[in-house]
């Protein structure tokens, strides 16, 4: 398994990291969360983001995407993350294209696919159904009645629920899980929008008797629950990509505010107190930085322990946003805690970005589960 | 077939010819060869391995030929490594001449001294020592005392040592002596080898709270040293010793990485979770203690972060010419912190079956355990403490001020 980035991550980096730059640093976050806008994106840069192909990258080059595959994407969302450029990017590039990838019929495909890779089609994955992630479905149900499929019950925290042209339902079916494809304007569908902590949008969706027609089952009815866990798996690796940004760049603007910062005549900075501090969370980034390459990785390398090197990077990664933004925070002072500074804005998208399919104790629950303990 | 695919067959089959059938058993606690002048071998094979391994220089593999070593390449050395591991052969040569003197003496020796020492550390025929350390420096190590003073053809050194592991059982000693002025601190260093066979030098066993331990003080009292045993410059010493620091805190690092290889691959649980799963309660393959069973999971989770990090840091270097990467100055600092934890969970997880000293039932096992989580608490100090560590990383990496 390859722990360096081949030659078409490197390029996406490097590409991706100019236009976060040029085009979405931090200023741009903030006047999206500013304005009146409730999708909490610009659909401008969306559409340049999909001019760049960062739409399509997982999807197969006959339904016009690149298929550069997860290190691709990851990289992508690594550099964003540094930013905290707000995008559909996660709901719909990792989680619509890989659904619809690996379950789509030929139909669906033609369908989505294409309009998702060229930017103009946003999807949101109607999964949770707690405030704490649960990768067992039970509370949505799905009921056959005729050629049609009745769903009911609620779905919680559906990150760009709000505002995702197509949402996809998992729901427990009679003999098992199955997935459903609908439209947002669909009837027996109440959306309750709301934003999030980290000023992205989320929603509550209730369904109440959704009608779904046969052909819009995605994938085999009551046989879903095998892709559903390595959809959750690519999603795991993807936001930790983009927690690995975040985090990195949290830790280089506190870093550099300790070498600016002055107090008692001197640098803060200088202070071994501080150093040490700083010295561990460096540490703990360079062991992210090779958990999650190899996350990236190995779905590629086809390993046969991609759900236990999944929660390896998740939980890492998780712990250690946890502890950088936290010091961050703390070691930026009375202005840390300030809306003018960014490091508040990084603690936040740390807590939000964490609970996203399984916090820290959740994989390290499912690492000893799957090492046999 | 490529170069290297002919390399793999020909190192397998060599291995296979050539490895005795003991040798190939996993190593036992006085299994390990350290060579010198007076060295003991508990099985014939050992000899027999050492001897073979030394001449085809596969005990430094990729040291260059004509000091003795085996001359392969990044790759090639992969493959036999690969090759040694599939086979299950025993490492044929413990030794601080391999890992630590010799890659610092490949860059400063003289040609002479290169020729001299490098093929008796590669066959394991003279057996060295590092003495570094003395009681009043530690980790302020530049501010050492022990003095050495030219005598016409020699150096008279006078002084101590201390910390210096194996004294009693080796035949040489790598030391840095002053032989300049005591400030500037740094300056006034010089790297020397000194011959222990003499009257001037001695040495004292030192206990620690672990039990017994390889530490010693080594006392030179008027020791005769040749001037032909002066490393680089006069006063030049510090060069040295901080390229030979870095061999050394990289060897300490893949220590704290005993049992983590077998956490990263197999899914069969474990050692750490093995081990527990003796001592406290089970339900269906499953440790009940939610406490502890999180602690070992972050600890194994560690384990495998570590792993890969240095897995990474040698792709980088294969595929970068920059030198090595900042993620190896965490090296030294991370291995000692996680052994130290590894083995305060396993105590945690035996309760005071971990703690016996001798009598009542504790096995071997157990008592080694007890003995080996006292040894830890050294880990984080010995070859740089891990506050000396944080402190390299804040300023040379990180920049801070001073």
């Amino acid at each position: 398994m390859s722990l360096v980035l081949n030659e078409t991550a490197a390029f996406l980096q490097d590409q991706t990291q100019r236009f976060a730059r040029e085009k979405t640093p931090t200023s741009h976050f903030r006047s999206v969360r500013d304005s009146e806008n409730p999708e909490c994106f610009d659909r401008e840069i969306w559409k340049q983001m999909a001019e760049q192909g960062l739409s399509g990258i997982l999807i197969p080059e006959e339904y016009g995407g690149s298929n550069f595959g997860l290190s691709g994407i990851g990289v992508v969302l690594q550099e964003l993350g540094r930013t905290l450029t707000p995008s559909p990017l996660f709901a719909t590039a990792v989680l619509g294209a890989s659904l619809i990838s690996k379950l789509g019929s030929e139909e669906q495909k033609k369908k989505y696919l294409p309009e998702i890779a060229n930017g103009n089609l946003t999807c949101a994955f109607a999964f949770e159904e707690g405030p704490r992630h649960n990768p067992i479905v039970s509370e949505v149900t799905a009921e056959k009645k005729g050629d049609k499929f009745l769903i009911n019950g609620k779905k919680c925290f559906v990150v760009d629920g709000g505002f995702a042209d197509l949402i996809i339902i998992a729901a427990k079916s009679p003999k098992g899980t199955s997935l459903f494809i609908t439209n947002k304007n669909s009837k027996g569908m109440e959306i309750k929008e709301a934003k999030m902590v980290d000023s992205r949008n989320s929603a509550n969706i209730i369904f109440t008797d959704l009608e779904v027609n046969s052909e819009n089952v995605l994938g085999e009815i009551d046989n879903a629950q095998d892709t559903i866990e390595e959809v959750l798996d690519i999603a795991r690796a993807a936001i930790s990509a983009e927690m690995l940004g975040g985090a990195l760049e949290a830790f280089e603007i506190t870093i550099n505010y300790l070498k600016e910062r002055e107090q008692f005549g001197v640098k803060i900075g200088s202070f071994q107190a501080l150093q040490h501090r700083a010295a561990n969370m460096f540490t703990e980034l360079e062991l992210c930085k090779s958990c999650i390459l190899e996350s990236l990785s190995c779905f590629e390398e086809k390993s046969n322990d991609v759900p236990r090197i999944v929660s390896l990077a998740k939980a890492k990664i998780g712990e250690t946003f946890h502890l950088i933004s936290n010091e961050g925070v703390q070691m930026h002072g009375g202005v840390g805690v300030t809306d003018e500074y960014d490091i508040g804005l990084y603690l936040k998208r740390a807590r939000v970005a964490e609970q996203i399919f399984g916090n820290s104790e959740f994989h390290r629950n499912r690492y000893a589960e799957l090492t046999g303990y | 077939m490529t170069d290297l695919a002919l390399f793999r067959e020909e190192t397998r089959d060599w291995l296979e010819i050539n490895c005795p059938p003991e040798m190939k058993k996993p190593m036992t606690p006085h299994g390990m060869t350290w060579g010198g002048r007076n060295c003991k071998f508990s099985h014939p094979d050992q000899e027999l391995w050492l001897k073979r391994l030394g001449e085809k220089g596969w005990t430094a593999p990729t040291w260059p030929k004509e000091y003795g070593g085996g001359g392969l390449s990044y790759d090639e050395n992969k493959v036999l490594a690969e090759e040694m591991s599939n086979l299950g052969t025993r490492m044929p040569l413990a030794s601080f001449g391999l890992w630590m003197l010799g890659p610092a003496l490949l860059e400063y020796a003289s040609e002479e001294q290169k020729m001299e020492h490098i093929p008796k550390i590669i066959k394991g025929e003279v057996r060295w020592c590092q003495g570094y350390s003395e009681p009043g420096s530690g980790s302020d190590l530049a501010s050492l005392k022990t003095k050495a003073v030219e005598d016409g053809e020699n150096y008279i050194v006078n002084g101590q040592k201390v910390w210096t592991s194996y004294a009693n059982e080796c035949d040489m000693i790598f030391t840095l002596v002053r032989t300049g002025a005591q400030e500037p601190k740094h300056e006034g260093i010089s790297f020397l080898l000194i011959d222990m066979d003499q009257s001037g030098v001695e040495t004292k066993p030192i206990k620690l709270i672990s039990g017994a331990s390889p530490f010693c003080e080594t006392f030179f009292t008027d020791a005769v040293v040749p001037k032909k045993n002066l490393v680089h410059k006069l006063n030049k010493g510090w060069d040295v010793a901080k390229n030979l620091l870095q061999h050394e805190r990289k060897m300490l690092a893949s220590m704290g990485l005993g049992g983590s290889k077998a956490a990263s691959k197999g899914k069969t649980g474990s050692g750490l979770a093995t081990l527990s799963k003796k001592y406290v309660e089970v339900k269906e393959d499953k440790i009940v203690d939610e406490g502890l069973r999180q602690k070992i999971a972050k600890c194994d989770m560690n384990s495998h972060a570590f792993s890969l990090t240095l897995k990474r840091v040698s792709e980088e270097a294969k595929n970068s010419n920059n030198g090595p990467s900042a993620a190896t100055s965490i090296f030294k600092l991370y291995g000692s912190e996680h052994n130290k934890q590894k083995y305060e969970i396993m105590l945690e997880a035996m309760g005071s079956q971990a703690l016996g000293w001798e009598g009542g039932e504790f096995g071997p096992e157990e008592l080694a355990i007890t003995r080996e989580w006292l040894r830890t608490k050294a880990n984080s100090i010995e070859g740089g403490t891990s506050e000396v560590q944080l402190n390299v990383i804040s300023k040379r990496v990180l920049d801070l001020p001073q």
